[in-house]
């Protein structure tokens, strides 16, 4: 009985502690991201998370004047965990699509970017349309746009999914794919500042189509965090306007990312 | 050959301090389950050789969902559904409440579980071969049921159930790798790390197998002699 | 209850997925059967460079995770492709699923040279005296009367092999292959529906219980001239 009555104690302080947390005023926002994602985010020697989404959201969070942790989270159960809370908001060149819009909100864009093809130097793949493309083995990292696409458009190719977009790139430089599909900007980053993107190019024109790939990567929210929703709106404005945006589009990019 | 070993070496260049912290976190993960899964094992084997038939149902069953997963399956269940159900109840009580189940929390229940319910199997076997007669004989000497248990029922079950548990110790080591799959920075998802950063994967890979390999061993001596103690006054095994 | 909707579009994928797995598994058994035989002999052999060698194959492969091996065979081969194009192997390593089942089929050949080499060594001592005293030969006995009884001690640890390499081979999903596991973390992906876990979790029940059942049956005739008459 003791137990029972002891319990029960605990557990009306914890009611009691929480009901008075009332409407959320958000001080503290937890910010999900992947880290695999170079130049957007990644981890650096350090275990430091940098690239251009933790730079922005550094800047929102600023802007907004709250305090923000940053939760690492593989790509697969990046928009579940965002669901049970483990964070508040994901800032991880998530793409705003009406299927993703199905489960989550988004705020508007911060960057858009289109998908690329690339392809080994050696490989002789010039043309990428999906007849051309038919029976090769193509690749793309799974649970993003570019596997849907690939799924949808590339039927009669062997379409291949992997956890991170390294695991990818590693595949198609040792000749296991025959193409990649992926945001421009990130093969960008791979193809000319590593030792391994040598291997490939560009091949193909990109790809800018907004049913698969949305108007552009955006903050994705609960559903019911809708005044987190126009804070982050509003400061995504205001770092555009007062010239906050432009300094970190520059320190990664020497072309315009929006 | 000079490159592979610096690669391994502790400083900011070298993976071998990464390496290390994930050898850690696996050890770490393997001894904290353990507690938890000879725990739940031991009742679940209760409730097998029990006489109740509900609870003889209740028990097969446990053994039979969780030596019948994936060990894979089991934590990606735990990983995201259980994150999902404790968010659910949670917020039925209070719903600004922000609760997560961290990677290492749920590589830790789906650990146990299946730790349990193979440990279950063992000490179920091990209570059948100790015998009635032995709770009987303690009975007739006044003893209380519990006492029986822990005075003299136990330390017979820890010699019979050794070799099967020390066989589960040896399989939890290994399947910890798993929880690199989900995020939590063990002595595997190092390696993906540094392999991603270095692209020599054959030569990480294979210094990781080399490094559970001897956890491996270690574990085994450790055991061999554990099985000597509590082997102790008993002859050699027929 | 069930999400019809969600099962008509990934449940065909899902059955799919059921075929990779067997197969997977079903190759790397036999496969690994095969290779087991030798192995076992030299586990048994009296010279010692020989059963060291052979025990440091097992040793090696018993001891570490599944996981890492498919990594190294998988990633290593990878990295090893001129060596491997300049043998004339590299299609071999170039797909996915010939790595898998290289890489369980050198697992499970080590659990099984174990398991081979535990029955045969609890053959009693005196069937191989028996056997000798009656002029038969070496090999013939191994055939005709230690493998008979050894194969029925090992029949139990096969099964639970088996129904291990089932669950082992939910880890092929991480190196890209549609098996069981696969198809649900596509379909997971795609749509944030928990429910896709439970029904592979049914599935690989399914499995599981199916062969345990077929090997209890399997086992029971096979021992039938062990129990007493009318048991």
């Amino acid at each position: 009985m003791k137990i029972v009555s002891r319990l029960a104690a605990a557990a009306a302080i914890v009611i009691a502690a929480a009901g008075t947390a009332g409407a959320k005023d958000w001080t503290e926002v937890r910010i999900g991201t992947e880290g695999a994602y170079a130049p957007f985010n990644y981890f650096d020697s350090n275990n430091q998370l940098q690239g251009f989404d933790v730079d922005i959201a550094k800047a929102l969070c600023d802007e907004m004047k709250v305090k923000c942790t940053f939760v690492a989270q593989d790509w697969d159960g990046i928009i579940p965990a965002l669901l049970a809370n483990k964070y508040d908001a994901i800032i991880a060149s998530m793409s705003i699509t009406e299927e993703r819009k199905k489960t989550v909100d988004f705020t508007n864009k911060y960057y858009n970017t289109p998908a690329q093809f690339i392809t080994a130097k050696e490989g002789g793949i010039t043309d990428t349309s999906p007849a051309a493309l038919a029976g090769k083995t193509l690749g793309a990292q799974s649970a993003t746009t570019h596997a849907t696409y690939l799924e949808d458009m590339y039927k009669e190719s062997d379409v291949k999914l992997y956890p991170s977009q390294d695991e990818a790139n590693l595949d198609l430089a040792n000749g296991r794919l025959d193409a990649i599909l992926a945001d421009s900007v990130v093969l960008y980053d791979w193809l000319n500042k590593t030792e391994d993107g040598k291997c490939c190019h560009n091949v193909g024109e990109p790809i800018r189509n907004v049913k698969y790939f949305g108007e552009g990567a955006g903050i994705a929210l609960r559903k019911e965090d809708q005044d987190l929703k126009e804070k982050f709106n509003t400061a995504i404005a205001a770092i555009i306007a007062n010239g906050t945006y432009k300094k970190i589009n520059d320190k990664y990019f020497p072309f315009d990312v929006y | 050959m000079d490159y592979f070993i610096s690669l391994l070496s502790f400083g900011p260049d070298g993976w071998g301090d990464q390496l290390a912290a994930g050898t850690w976190m696996t050890i770490r993960l393997a001894v904290a389950t353990v507690p938890f899964g000879l725990v739940l094992g031991f009742f679940i084997a209760l409730a097998k050789v029990s006489e109740r038939r509900w609870l003889n149902f209740l028990g097969e069953t446990y053994t039979t969902v969780f030596r019948g997963l994936p060990e894979l399956l089991t934590l990606f269940i735990i990983y995201y559904g259980g994150q999902i159900l404790l968010q659910r109840v949670v917020s039925l009580v209070a719903p600004d409440a922000q609760v997560e189940v961290n990677s290492f929390v749920a590589g830790l229940c789906a650990l146990s579980l299946v730790f349990a319910a193979y440990a279950s199997e063992a000490f179920a076997g091990a209570i059948r071969a100790v015998g009635k007669g032995q709770f009987e004989a303690g009975d007739a000497l006044g003893m209380r049921r519990t006492t029986t248990w822990f005075v003299v029922v136990l330390p017979q079950l820890i010699r019979l159930a050794l070799p099967a548990i020390g066989n589960l110790w040896l399989v939890l080591l290994k399947d910890t790798s798993l929880v690199s799959l989900i995020a939590l920075n063990d002595l595997l998802r190092m390696t993906n790390i540094a392999v991603g950063a270095t692209k020599q994967p054959f030569f990480f890979y294979f210094v990781t197998l080399l490094i559970y390999l001897v956890l491996s061993i270690i574990s085994s001596i450790g055991l061999s002699k554990l099985e000597t103690r509590f082997g102790r006054g008993y002859g050699a095994a027929r | 209850m069930i999400d019809l909707e969600l099962l008509s579009r990934y449940g065909p994928r899902m059955l799919d997925g059921l075929v990779v797995t067997l197969t997977i598994v079903g190759l790397a058994i036999i496969i690994g059967a095969v290779l087991s035989a030798p192995l076992t002999a030299m586990r048994l052999s009296a010279n010692p460079i020989v059963n060291g060698i052979a025990y440091g194959y097992t040793t090696f492969f018993r001891g570490t995770p599944l996981l890492v091996q498919t990594f190294l065979i998988y990633y290593g081969a990878g990295q090893f492709r001129g060596a491997f194009e300049s043998v004339g192997l590299w299609w071999f390593f170039r797909d996915a699923f010939n790595c898998i089942v290289f890489t369980f089929s050198l697992n499970t050949a080590a659990y099984q040279a174990e398991i081979l080499r535990g029955a045969i060594r609890s053959v009693a001592r005196g069937q191989w005296e028996a056997a000798s005293a009656l002029g038969v030969s070496r090999a013939v006995t191994t055939w005709k009367v230690i493998l008979p009884q050894a194969f029925i001690v090992a029949l139990r640890p096969y099964g639970n092999e088996i129904i291990l390499m089932i669950k082992g081979s939910a880890i092929a999903s991480v190196v890209t292959i549609f098996d069981v596991m696969g198809v649900t973390r596509l379909a997971y992906a795609r749509s944030f529906n928990f429910e896709v876990y439970i029904w592979a979790a049914v599935l690989y029940l399914a499995i599981v219980e199916t062969l345990r059942r077929v090997w209890d049956v399997l086992e029971r005739r096979l021992t039938r001239h062990l129990r007493p008459a009318n048991a």
